[in-house]
């Protein structure tokens, strides 16, 4: 298929883009396979650069011979063209509409983007789980690398490699595997240093209404408890929720065969449920006229930030249990692609010192979501403004996103990224010209050979020019367990993603390069007192050196 | 002294406390617990003292404080615990003015320093400052002994053309003799912010002085013709007012006026509305839902944005149209107190520098009669007059400097303390319900200003990315659409340390500035010693050359040189402290806690507060 074909009119000249807080523009659309362009007629600066993929909806309207389209983001933004003539506004809409929901991957942006940048490292080898492995292994004796799913015939949704007991043979892990959700049976997500326990996460156990077991299963997770020792068992479903799973086939550890474990069930929601909390979120930021009630009530009815409470908190539960508790734990929910990972690496993110630094935080994502199977490409095919009713939509990385922000929010000093870091990240979830988020898993990104034919996005982030950008002036490495407040007053709005286009931010961006040149100028200041300090110094030796004799 | 008293975790759901010893002295509450840890309260600072029914542990005693703090002690004996209701109930409702805590108070100045204290503000300078008197607006002398209107201040600002009679008449046809006056002269656009009471006008009364004083205010503009009045009233209650022989300009009386209603609540509503606030925030277990829903229900944040829309009327009708603008409420002590001060400091960018709203609060609050003492109820007096009017001002100002970030000299920390001490009746200013009857209470001789005390504190108070350059924020135009108002949980949970972030960026860069200030002064020091050195070496191989002589080092120079080694200690050790940073002090223990309990095998998750450092 030729794209050509797809774009009926590619240029209408006199087109002006409204944009909130911006002067209209008047200037000259064109159409490319993948991108929306809006030049400006006075001096022929690009105004707009949209990637079709980013377009989440469009409408259209019509006065008289002029045309109106709105065009609603992924990221959230909305803007209009308005575009004289008819037949060009039509042509132009159901240009866009095709070009932002192609049905093959292969067609999408990021196998086409050539970058401009010199790659200085590959982002597809930036974090392997070799490397990963490596960095426990001086700790681990107990752990090993697993190529059990190399072909990824085990579990469809795992990586080529896994790690696992070491007293587990790959023969118990295919049994195991046959009676988790998905074939994902148990693995290692997290070791903690401290005391050497451990998060495991895993699909759930498939009992049925007859109560199945796995012998395998119970040895395989028992392998990872001291002797004497209990652990923890966190299904983030309510008690309710996985007992009907039994009549699906699924379910969850029933006590007697898991003696060693306790179970704890909490309520994460999922899918359409998550999904309709953002539309109504969204919905409400974008609304500027209603009054205070209003604002409040829809804020409270769309119950985003009680998801976000709720994954929190299970969070610092799992992490508790952890540090504190000193038990070992296993994370599972329905199919452990979606609340299973938000708990995982959020414990992670208030234990492991690492995983606030921006290198950490990209190998948690590389690790917990894009290798541990979050379903990118269905969660994040569209955002606040669809409105097919479509079942595998859900904000869940977004949520979790929010969830780091809230803890930087409270510990602004111990995270080495900025808040501009998570939110390139939620962009380049929905829409990228990277292969990075492209794909529902490993063996999906395999397929696609995206490793040969895409740019990885660590490849662009992690080059100087772009860390500055996301770098936090006031990082200091910190290397404590963080435990943040979940108190729904310690909670807060993430107005950088919703509020972002609805306000301007002018003054919170000035005082924040305020902020910055002070902390600039004080390390400045820090350096020439050193030096003066050593010439001082150096003078006082010479001095003596004369006096002496 | 009661020991072994038990002071609980507001918010825990596991009933963690800590044992100290409570102390009653004369003026505070004080509890010092086993590690040694003291919490005061300043009697003057509980508004209510609540015994609940006894319990198993003892008695408990539920205390709230004006501050927003809330203690809850269990006293392990039923008597002890009578005896500290009935003092603290006592302690807390003075009868007379004479027993507050100003009167008692000796920071230790002398007569004249007390005396300089009370003159560091001052009015006449500040309209002055402004451009008064001048050829419009002159100083009247009518209320020079407070014969006019009681709650006014001695020196009023009117029109040159507005004769005493006129005077005198229109103060007979305003409620409580509130007739209009100058509130703020707008130098540049030459218009004015006044501000009156009511007029009494009922359902047809009308009084031609009163409409010559409104015309004078008009003419003495000579930009704009026409004025506004604003009613900062419900359109209802004013209405309900002239029932009462009360009311509102009628527009067809007087020539050139704009009439406008702003629609904030009365007192009454304010009190209530606070209430449900806190009662919303004191919930344990609080969820996010019942959080907002209470939000909402208690409309405190779309009473805060009323007042803030109505100060934005009134900064662009002076702004934008160079028109005069007259604020009325029912008294005009309470909201037009408000809307007057709040629409001052958008328009006027000295007013947001920490002397400077000093000033503004000396002006529109103190000097023109809000009632400080009944509305924070500094006596046992009427509690329906008690209402967090001048709250309402302080958070406004915080929405401002959260919107505006650069715009003001001082920081939260600087409201807050004087939000404290509205209510701690430490200091003289706040004292007493008008001018007349601070100076019958001889509160200049007999306590001390607030003022110069903060002065002194500066430091603490300084917004570190104030920028009084920027010119361009001159006047400030907030957003108030409704996403722009958020809970200020500094102010209502200030002592409630677990729900606040554990890292402040604000205090760091506040420190940072500071240490900068002193790394400039050491690069000087610095340069100049070697300097100093240099000269003195070249000095030295020309006297060696020429005298051979050898000059002894200064020990004085080696001994500052050391000194300032030792200042420069790494940077911010003390400021990242994480506080309260432990599972425990959160609570999504709740399950594991229960765990815990029934598994004693299981580590207990009662930490004690973690202090970690990074």
């Amino acid at each position: 298929m030729e794209f050509a074909e797809l774009i009926k009119t590619p240029r209408v000249d006199n087109v002006v883009l409204h944009r909130p807080f911006y002067p209209a523009v008047e200037g000259t659309l064109c159409l490319t396979g993948h991108h929306l362009i809006l030049s400006s007629r006075q001096d022929n600066t690009e105004e707009l650069w949209l990637l079709h993929s980013n377009i989440d909806a469009i409408d259209k309207r019509f006065v008289g011979p002029l045309g109106t389209i709105i065009i609603k983001c992924k990221d959230f933004r909305i803007i209009q063209l308005d575009i004289p003539g008819m037949e060009e506004c039509l042509n132009i809409a159901s240009s866009i509409e095709a070009l932002s929901t192609l049905d093959s991957i292969t067609l999408m942006y990021p196998f086409f983007y050539r970058p401009m940048f010199e790659v200085i490292e590959d982002g597809w080898h930036s974090f392997l789980p070799e490397q990963e492995f490596e960095l426990y292994s001086s700790a681990i004796s107990e752990w090993r690398l697993s190529y059990v799913n190399k072909e990824f015939s085990v579990c469809p949704s795992y990586p080529p490699a896994v790690i696992v007991p070491k007293a587990i043979d790959d023969d118990a892990l295919r049994k195991v595997a046959t009676f988790r959700h998905g074939g994902r049976f148990p693995v290692l997500s997290y070791y903690h240093k401290k005391n050497g326990m451990v998060i495991m996460r895993s699909g759930q156990p498939l009992t049925g209404t007859n109560g199945r077991r796995c012998k395998e299963d119970e040895k395989l997770i028992n392998a990872t408890l001291r002797a004497g020792k209990r652990g923890y068992i966190i299904d983030t479903r309510p008690l309710n929720v996985a007992q009907q799973a039994r009549a699906k086939g699924g379910g969850f550890e029933q006590e007697a065969h898991y003696p060693q474990w306790r179970r704890i069930h909490k309520s994460i929601e999922r899918y359409h449920i998550l999904q309709e909390s953002l539309i109504k979120l969204v919905e409400s930021c974008n609304d500027q006229t209603q009054n205070m009630d209003r604002w409040l009530s829809k804020l409270e009815a769309s119950n985003w930030l009680t998801h976000i409470k709720e994954i929190l908190t299970t969070a610092c539960l799992a992490a508790q249990c952890l540090d504190r508790e000193g038990a070992s734990i296993l994370i599972h929910g329905t199919e452990g692609t979606d609340s299973t990972l938000q708990v995982t690496s959020l414990a992670q993110i208030i234990l492991e010192p690492r995983s606030r630094t921006i290198r950490g935080f990209e190998a948690l994502i590389e690790r917990e979501w894009l290798q541990a199977g979050h379903p990118f490409q269905q969660r994040c095919a569209q955002s606040a403004y669809c409105n097919s009713k479509q079942k595998w939509e859900s904000p869940v990385f977004l949520l979790f996103l929010d969830c780091v922000w809230q803890i930087l929010r409270q510990f602004p000093c111990s995270f080495e990224f900025n808040e501009n870091f998570l939110i390139m990240l939620f962009e380049h979830a929905y829409a990228s010209q990277f292969g990075t988020f492209l794909g529902n898993n490993e063996s999906e990104r395999c397929k696609l050979k995206l490793q040969q034919k895409t740019m990885s996005l660590w490849s662009w982030v992690n080059r100087p020019s772009e860390l500055s950008k996301f770098t936090n002036p006031l990082f200091e490495a910190n290397n404590l367990v963080i435990w943040p407040s979940v108190a729904p007053q310690s909670l807060q709005l993430w107005e950088g993603i919703f509020l972002r286009w609805n306000r301007s931010s002018k003054y919170l961006d000035e005082a924040y390069e305020e902020m910055v040149n002070i902390i600039e100028y004080n390390k400045e200041l820090q350096a020439k007192v050193n030096l003066l300090r050593r010439q001082l110094a150096e003078l006082e030796t010479e001095d003596g050196v004369q006096e002496s004799p | 002294q009661v020991e072994q008293v038990k002071l609980l975790d507001r918010f825990s759901t596991s009933n963690k406390s800590l044992t100290g010893t409570l102390y009653l002295t004369a003026t505070h509450l004080l509890f010092i617990d086993a590690h040694q840890k003291e919490t005061w309260i300043l009697h003057h600072h509980i508004a209510s003292v609540e015994k609940l029914a006894l319990t198993t542990s003892g008695c408990p005693l539920v205390i709230q404080c004006k501050n927003f703090r809330t203690v809850h002690f269990i006293v392990p004996r039923e008597r002890d615990c009578h005896d500290i209701y009935n003092s603290l109930l006592q302690l807390s409702k003075q009868a007379k003015y004479e027993d507050l805590y100003a009167f008692s108070y000796n920071p230790k100045q002398n007569d004249a320093e007390r005396l300089r204290g009370w003159e560091l503000i001052d009015l006449a300078e500040e309209y002055k400052r402004m451009g008064v008197p001048n050829s419009n607006w002159q100083l009247s002398d009518a209320n020079r002994e407070y014969k006019i209107c009681e709650t006014y201040p001695r020196e009023l600002y009117v029109p040159r053309i507005a004769s005493k009679p006129i005077i005198v008449g229109s103060s007979k046809f305003r409620s409580k003799g509130r007739f209009p006056v100058l509130s703020y002269y707008h130098q540049s656009k030459e218009a004015a912010i006044c501000r009156c009471s009511q007029p009494l006008s009922g359902f047809s009364a009308r009084c031609l002085e009163d409409e010559h004083l409104l015309q004078a205010i008009s003419k003495a503009n000579p930009a704009n013709r026409y004025m506004y009045v604003m009613d900062t009233r419900p359109r209802l209650n004013a209405m309900a007012n002239r029932a009462a022989g009360k009311g509102y300009e009628n527009e067809d009386n007087y020539s050139n006026i704009r009439f406008q209603f702003v629609g904030i609540e009365n007192i009454h509503v304010m009190r209530s509305s606070l209430q449900k606030l806190l009662e919303v925030n004191g919930t344990k277990g609080l969820s996010v839902n019942d959080f907002y829903s209470g939000l909402e229900s208690s409309g405190w944040l779309r009473h805060i944005k009323a007042v803030m829309d109505a100060a934005i009327f009134l900064a662009k009708a002076i702004e934008a149209e160079s028109a005069s603008v007259l604020v009325h409420c029912s008294d005009g002590w309470d909201r037009t107190s408000q809307v007057c001060s709040l629409g001052s400091l958008l328009l006027d960018p000295y007013y947001r520098t920490i002397r400077g709203f000093m000033v503004l609060i000396e002006k529109d609050w103190i000097s023109f009669g809000h009632k400080f003492s009944e509305r924070c109820g500094h006596l046992d007096g009427d509690p329906k007059e008690v209402s967090p009017v001048f709250t309402q001002f302080l958070e406004c100002v915080w929405h401002l400097t959260e919107q505006f970030p650069q715009a003001f000299e001082f920081n939260e920390a600087f409201l807050l303390q004087i939000h404290e001490h509205i209510h701690s009746c430490q200091f003289g200013n706040f004292i007493a319900n008008c001018q007349k009857e601070r100076e019958e209470l001889k509160l200049k001789e007999k306590t001390y200003s607030l003022w110069p005390f903060l002065l002194d504190d500066q430091k603490k108070y300084l917004n570190p990315l104030y920028s009084s350059q920027s010119q361009k924020l001159a006047v400030l135009e907030p957003n108030t659409v409704s996403f722009n108002f958020k809970f200020w949980r500094n102010m209502y949970h200030q002592f409630d340390r677990t729900l606040h972030p554990r890292q402040s960026v604000f205090n760091i860069i506040m420190n940072m500035n500071e240490q900068n200030k002193q790394l400039e002064k050491d690069i000087k020091d610095l340069e100049s010693q070697i300097k100093q050195r240099k000269t003195k070496q070249t000095d030295g191989i020309l006297s060696k050359e020429l005298l051979n002589s050898v000059r002894p080092e200064s020990p004085a120079l080696k001994a500052t040189l050391s000194l300032k080694e030792q200042a420069l200690l790494p940077v911010n050790n003390v400021l990242r402290t994480i506080e309260g940073s432990s599972p425990a002090d959160n609570r999504y223990s709740e399950y594991a806690d229960e765990f815990s309990k029934a598994e004693p095998a299981v580590v207990s998750l009662e930490y004690g507060v973690a202090r970690m450092t990074c």
